[in-house]
């Protein structure tokens, strides 16, 4: 970068977020299309918890992120669930499965 | 053995032609016997980057329908006498190929000692694309660092892994690799375009080449000289690579880093 630039507005870093979007439609359409390291059941489980989530708080369809990793012997789901604005800014549940 | 090599992307423009003409030519100049196939009914273009457009009697679909010979739809390159082309046909839609006539043409250039036989496939996942890579032996996905091309290609994958011939026999399935096109090393060292890990980590598989963008790919095609016969040019130099990889080679990846600025370029920026 340029001395000049430190005076110009920057754009952010737009690779790192292209990268970070990809990771994550990539990863649902590989467990849609039944591919992929996460079990297939997981989408559905997502818009079914999202529809409960609805019942209660009104939350983006976006809110609920579900992951599958692995941590030694077992593996552990994450759940994640963004509330809006003004209640409590994020919920989170961790949920240890047998393997 | 014959091996069956499919150039493929999913999306469209990010460089399927180009490579697959480059990457033809380059085997065929290792001495092999290569034989390369258009699979974009209606819109042929092989021929125009091949520069064998005004030879194109009988094409593809001729053939599949017993119109006339492999043979006399087979083009002999001018440049090298062991690289053959086969046009797609401009006339017929996509419903001429048929699975069966596909494999019948595959077995009569296996039949005819053809080391290689690259398919050049149509953009999309419809009948012509999924014809293209159903025998493939090999997939060589060709992409954009760009989001849309990678995602496409990832789409391909899935298919790559579920709708082919050797995915359904069980035997390993279809061997993958990446090949980035247009990659301006410039663009990714100041954060505006993905970098090769970034796009190898997301899709999960090797990177066989890296081409970087390149005004050689534009005067290449203008003339109708696949890219790979310029020396001069560093796209014509990286599918060279490419090709030595492709045939078990070691190669480093050349173009991949941004070019050093000069004093004053780093003062005023660019």
């Amino acid at each position: 970068m340029g001395l000049l630039d430190l005076f110009r507005s920057r754009p952010k870093n737009t690779a790192s977020v292209a990268a970070e979007r990809l990771r994550i439609i990539v990863m649902q359409e590989r467990a849609a299309d039944g591919r992929g390291s996460s079990p297939d059941y997981l989408p559905m489980m997502r818009r079914e918890i999202l529809e409960v989530i609805r019942k209660y708080v009104n939350v983006d369809a976006d809110a609920v992120d579900i992951h599958v990793t692995r941590e030694g012997e077992g593996e552990v789901l994450e759940l994640s669930v963004t509330l809006p604005e003004k209640a409590s800014p994020s919920l989170k549940v961790e949920a240890e499965t047998e393997d | 053995m014959t091996e069956i090599i499919v150039v493929t992307s999913g999306k469209g423009g990010v460089g399927k032609t180009t490579s697959s003409a480059s990457l033809a030519v380059g085997l065929a100049k290792r001495g092999k016997k290569v034989a390369v196939i258009d699979f974009d009914v209606g819109l042929r273009n092989l021929d125009l980057i091949m520069g064998c457009e005004r030879r194109v009697v009988y094409d593809f679909v001729n053939v599949i329908q017993g119109e006339c010979t492999l043979k006399q739809a087979l083009i002999k390159d001018k440049r090298i006498d062991t690289l053959h082309v086969l046009a797609a046909s401009q006339t017929r839609d996509k419903d001429a190929l048929s699975k069966e006539g596909v494999e019948r043409v595959l077995n009569e250039l296996a039949e005819d000692g053809f080391d290689y036989v690259i398919c050049d496939s149509p953009a999309g996942i419809e009948k012509g694309a999924s014809l293209a890579m159903y025998f493939a032996d090999r997939a060589i996905v060709v992409v954009n660092p760009e989001v849309s091309s990678v995602r496409d290609s990832d789409r391909i994958l899935g298919l790559l892994a579920s709708k082919t011939r050797r995915a359904e026999q069980g035997n390993g399935g279809v061997e993958q690799h990446l090949l980035l096109t247009r990659y301006n090393p410039d663009r990714v060292a100041n954060g505006d375009m993905m970098g090769i890990n970034d796009v190898k980590d997301i899709l999960g598989i090797e990177v066989l080449g890296v081409i970087p963008e390149s005004s050689g790919v534009l005067s290449a095609s203008n003339a109708g000289v696949p890219v790979i016969l310029d020396d001069t040019s560093d796209a014509g130099q990286a599918y060279s690579d490419a090709v030595a990889r492709l045939s078990g080679e070691e190669r480093p990846m050349r173009f991949v880093d941004a070019q050093k600025k000069g004093f004053l370029a780093r003062i005023f920026g660019s």
